[in-house]
């Protein structure tokens, strides 16, 4: 049996990055290890209730691993908002989109109704776009 | 035993607010706040109804979140404490030594080091170990 463990984002700034989705999208650190003698850090975070799922925030990095002018187009197309999207739940939109509104979080779109639930999206600040989605029950009553 | 549901409810909010906001600067005076109740009143109703006191319930969501921060982050002692939302490092390590029997340092010492404990990836220490500058007199 599959299952996802983590997926990873590309940040601008790990310590950054961090504080972002700690203090201001509300998840928990799930590592945070530095390997002084490669230059790497294995930083994740993830929602406290979902304990085996984690978001990678990974800084971009230099050669030998990425030629300095691919880091560019990356840090760019993270900047520019297509390196890819992470799309969370909630089971309220609306009090999810108050509380990160007031830590700061800038939303791209206000909670909304959509066939499948209610939809909000903001970003993360180094540009990585983020969903925030009430899904409708979906289970026959 | 008898419990109120409108008021369980408010407890509930309140234990949520402990569980979300615990690395805040957070007190049982806030937890009562989001319960609407009186300080000294709240506490007796969320010891009745959870079978802890709100103090215990928020200092031991703190320091299982430090046991966790110290076992998979390489953040010294008193950057982990305030992680939690403790201000002392000195409370922090009695508090923490009550509940694990041992300190901070010697707890984290217990366990693997953080990076084979946050299972950094083989294909991440390959990619990041490459060495820079290599050549094999294939340049001459």
């Amino acid at each position: 049996m599959l299952r996802i463990a983590n997926a990873q984002v590309w940040v601008h700034d790990q310590d950054e990055a961090l504080e972002f989705y700690t203090t201001k999208v509300g998840m928990e650190v799930r590592a945070d290890v530095t390997l002084p003698e490669l230059g790497f850090r294995w930083l994740t975070v993830g929602p406290a209730g979902q304990p085996d799922v984690a978001i990678v925030l990974m800084a971009v990095p230099g050669p030998p691993v990425m030629d300095e002018e691919t880091a560019e187009e990356v840090r760019t197309l993270t900047a520019k908002g297509f390196a890819g999207t992470v799309f969370l739940t909630t089971d309220d939109c609306q009090a999810a989109y108050e509380e990160m509104v007031a830590r700061g979080v800038e939303f791209t779109e206000t909670p909304e109704k959509r066939p499948y639930g209610i939809d909000a999206g903001f970003r993360d600040v180094s540009g990585n776009s983020l969903r925030l989605t009430q899904l409708i029950d979906s289970e026959p009553s | 035993m008898f419990v109120d549901q409108p008021q369980a409810r408010h407890l509930l909010r309140a234990k949520d607010l402990a569980d979300r906001r615990f690395a805040d600067a957070l007190t049982v005076a806030d937890l009562a706040r989001a319960a609407h109740l009186s300080s000294a009143h709240f506490s007796r109703q969320f010891r009745r109804v959870f079978g802890e006191s709100p103090h215990q319930y928020l200092l031991t969501r703190r320091l299982e979140r430090a046991a966790a921060l110290l076992r998979t982050t390489d953040w010294s002692v008193a950057d982990v404490c305030m992680a939690v939302g403790l201000t002392s490092v000195g409370s922090f390590t009695t508090s923490f030594g009550r509940m694990f029997g041992k300190t901070p340092t010697a707890y984290r010492a217990s366990f693997p080091p953080a990076a084979a404990w946050a299972m950094v990836p083989g294909c991440m220490l390959r990619a990041n170990g490459r060495p820079r500058h290599r050549t094999f007199r294939e340049d001459g």
